[in-house]
């Protein structure tokens, strides 16, 4: 029954659809932790507000899609007044106390939500072209999910090109090679940066808005994502768009087969992926920094 | 200034102040009011007001005064304010916690040190089992006490076959283990079990795929909070319900998480201690009430809160007020029985815990709401002993 090809198929598409919100909750993170060494341990709550936002959007409208782009845009804005105000102020500081600092976040984000929202789990409606579902070989797969995935590759190959063929791409992918010398050579690295990290900041609101559908939106959702996501940034290796992909894909179809295949093992099979990969590349999956 | 003069006394004698006519009575409160349970903790405490000012917050002319702590779901914060509450406090009893892990730690305290602990909710069998205290009583339900009746139900409704999917901590297991054991006593068979580990698990679709190639006749569940509302919407989602009967702990589609989860959660057939329609005077009035005053439904959580409150009212009724012979206060509590919105209610004197009617429930869509419908009860559901033997001084 375990290996019957629909079955497999099924969760195949299980598997892509994790990959995609991790993938665009950890391509962010990945890129601004190459390029600056700076990790945001408060990227979860980003993604936590995002639904929030999403929530609130679609419930005054009563429409998704205006959610679907309202809160990307406001978390971007909400990351950028962040970087100004706290985070700019950081990066000259040891690593140990960024974590500290973003660590903190995490909490008043967390109390902030609750302030705001209240303690109760929400839902977020569906409009009718996606909600439903159509036949996949025979069973019958949520028109939503197959959403997510069209979004997260979407996603994948609008960054690619961004990377690729942008004056922007091109600042960051000097960055990433080599921090010292793009800034010897006129680039200003703080200014890539900081475009990455807000463009960060709306990947973490749009994968929060995105999942709400289906994982509900409730105070803590950022830490049920976090873990997740610093897993995938660890193994794709920092500061590889790339990396992030593949990351994304293989923690995606870890925990998707892990938990039906050896149920026992469901909890400890990430970890046990991420410990042989690092074993076996130790830079991660893609090696991004040549220097 | 009497409470201030009477303290300073007590500080200078080393003595707790004897509590007379007029001074008031003091119940620690310890529940969550932050953290994943923070809304379990908020509608227990709304509950119990509400019962104050329903039946009296004034016994033999004393005031009732709660004094609340935060337990934050972990059981040292929750060990720790309870210590504060008893000696810095010195609060006559002590209403609390919501989960079973921080029970499990204030147990042992209020054991040795003999302060009545009356527990709105947290449910593990070992409470009022092997772990049960003269001291700890529960006005909440059991796991056991919930599930056990489903397996028997179940069958006699013709399903044969069930998969069992848990929330992989104590209560999940506890669940399923007295549904198993009911269905197949009655001639059933469990065709798959899975425990998801829920703080990785966010996503059930794996899960859903799995059970519906096991082709069960229904599936028996138990979640709640974030991953209820997550489960049922995706049970809808992949079509499940049109195959496989859903059942199991009625928490599933609590009022607490009825509204996120909408029409996606019509068709769950559920066993739970309380459901809001269910159809009793005392019942519609406590619902008017707590609806007036909160503009929300009243969930079990609520009822569970006012219903603790009222034990504790009547019972300080039959001392007459009087809060220090603690063993007189925890025999009045044996001797009240009273009907609540969940109907007729008492403290079984065997285990402490709450002896009450099982309601089984589907979960409809009534006009534009939906509502979970009784459609059958088991009346005065009992758990045996269980282990239980009340001994003082056993730690």
């Amino acid at each position: 029954m375990l290996l019957d090809p629909t079955f497999l198929a099924i969760q195949f598409l299980n598997g892509l659809q994790l990959a995609s919100l991790l993938f665009l909750l950890a391509v962010g993170l990945s890129v601004v932790f190459g390029l600056m060494g700076f990790i945001n341990l408060a990227h979860g709550t980003l993604y936590m507000i995002g639904a929030y936002i999403g929530l609130s959007v679609a419930r005054s409208t009563g429409s998704f899609w205006l959610a679907l782009v309202a809160a990307p845009v406001a978390v971007a804005l909400l990351g950028m007044v962040f970087h100004v105000v706290l985070l700019r102020h950081m990066q000259a500081a040891s690593p140990m106390k960024q974590v500290l600092v973003t660590f903190g976040l995490i909490f008043v984000g967390l109390d902030s939500v609750r302030y705001i929202w209240g303690n109760y789990s929400h839902g977020i409606d569906l409009p009718a072209v996606l909600a439903g579902g159509v036949s996949v070989l025979g069973e019958t797969y949520p028109i939503y999910r197959l959403f997510i995935i069209g979004l997260g590759l979407a996603v994948l190959a609008a960054l690619h090109w961004g990377l690729e063929r942008t004056r922007l791409g091109a600042l960051v992918r000097a960055g990433v090679d080599d921090r010292e010398t793009a800034a010897a050579l006129g680039i200003d690295v703080g200014l890539a940066f900081f475009a990455v990290f807000c463009l960060g900041c709306a990947l973490a609101g749009l994968a929060g808005v995105v999942a709400a559908p289906v994982l509900s939106v409730y105070p803590g959702m950022d830490m049920s994502v976090l873990i997740l996501t610093l897993i995938v940034v660890v193994i794709g290796g920092p500061g590889s768009l790339k990396g992030a992909a593949l990351g994304a894909l293989v923690i995606g179809m870890a925990q998707t087969f892990g938990q039906v295949l050896v149920p026992a093992l469901a909890s400890v099979m990430i970890y046990a992926v991420m410990a042989a990969v690092l074993l076996a590349r130790p830079g991660g999956l893609v090696r991004a920094r040549h220097g | 200034m009497r409470i201030l003069f009477g303290l300073a006394l007590a500080l200078i004698a080393g003595l707790p102040a004897p509590a007379g006519a007029g001074d008031p009575i003091r119940i620690g409160v310890v529940l969550p009011f932050s953290g994943v349970y923070a809304a379990l903790g908020g509608d227990i405490t709304d509950g119990m007001m509400l019962a104050f000012e329903t039946f009296g917050d004034t016994v033999a002319g004393r005031r009732i005064e709660l004094i609340r702590e935060d337990s934050e779901v972990k059981p040292s914060v929750g060990l720790t304010k309870t210590k504060k509450l008893v000696y810095q406090d010195q609060v006559d009893l002590l209403v609390g916690p919501v989960a079973s892990n921080v029970a499990g730690a204030m147990r042992d305290f209020v054991h040795n040190a003999e302060i009545p602990l009356i527990v709105p909710n947290a449910g593990n069998n070992l409470l009022t089992g092997e772990r049960c205290s003269p001291w700890v009583i529960r006005t909440s339900f059991s796991n056991d006490q919930i599930n056990r009746g489903m397996g028997g139900w179940l069958f006699d409704k013709g399903y044969r076959s069930l998969y069992l999917l848990a929330a992989d901590y104590a209560a999940g297991h506890q669940m399923m283990a007295a549904v198993k054991r009911s269905f197949t006593a009655a001639g059933g068979a469990i065709v798959g079990e899975e425990y998801p580990p829920l703080r990785e698990t966010k996503d059930f679709a794996p899960y859903l795929a799995k059970i519906k190639a096991a082709k069960p006749d229904a599936m028996y569940v138990f979640f709640a909070g974030g991953p209820a509302i997550q489960f049922v919407k995706q049970v809808h989602d992949f079509g499940l319900k049109k195959e496989i009967a859903l059942t199991g702990a009625g928490w599933l589609t609590s009022p607490l998480f009825l509204p996120a989860e909408g029409a996606a959660a019509v068709g769950f057939t559920g066993a739970l201690n309380y459901v809001p329609s269910i159809d009793s005077d005392e019942n519609r009035q406590f619902q008017n009430a707590f609806q007036e005053k909160h503009g929300r439904v009243g969930s079990e959580f609520t009822v569970q809160g006012y219903d603790t409150a009222r034990l504790i009212v009547e019972a300080l009724e039959i001392t007459g007020g009087a809060t220090d012979d603690k063993a007189a206060l925890v025999a009045a509590m044996h001797q009240v029985s009273f009907t609540g919105p969940r109907g007729p209610l008492r403290i079984d004197p065997a285990t402490n815990n709450v002896i009450q009617d099982i309601y089984v429930f589907e979960t409809r869509q009534v006009g534009y709401a939906v509502k979970q419908v009784v459609i059958d009860k088991m009346e005065a559901v009992q758990d045996p002993p269980n282990g239980c033997r009340m001994e003082v001084g056993r730690g």
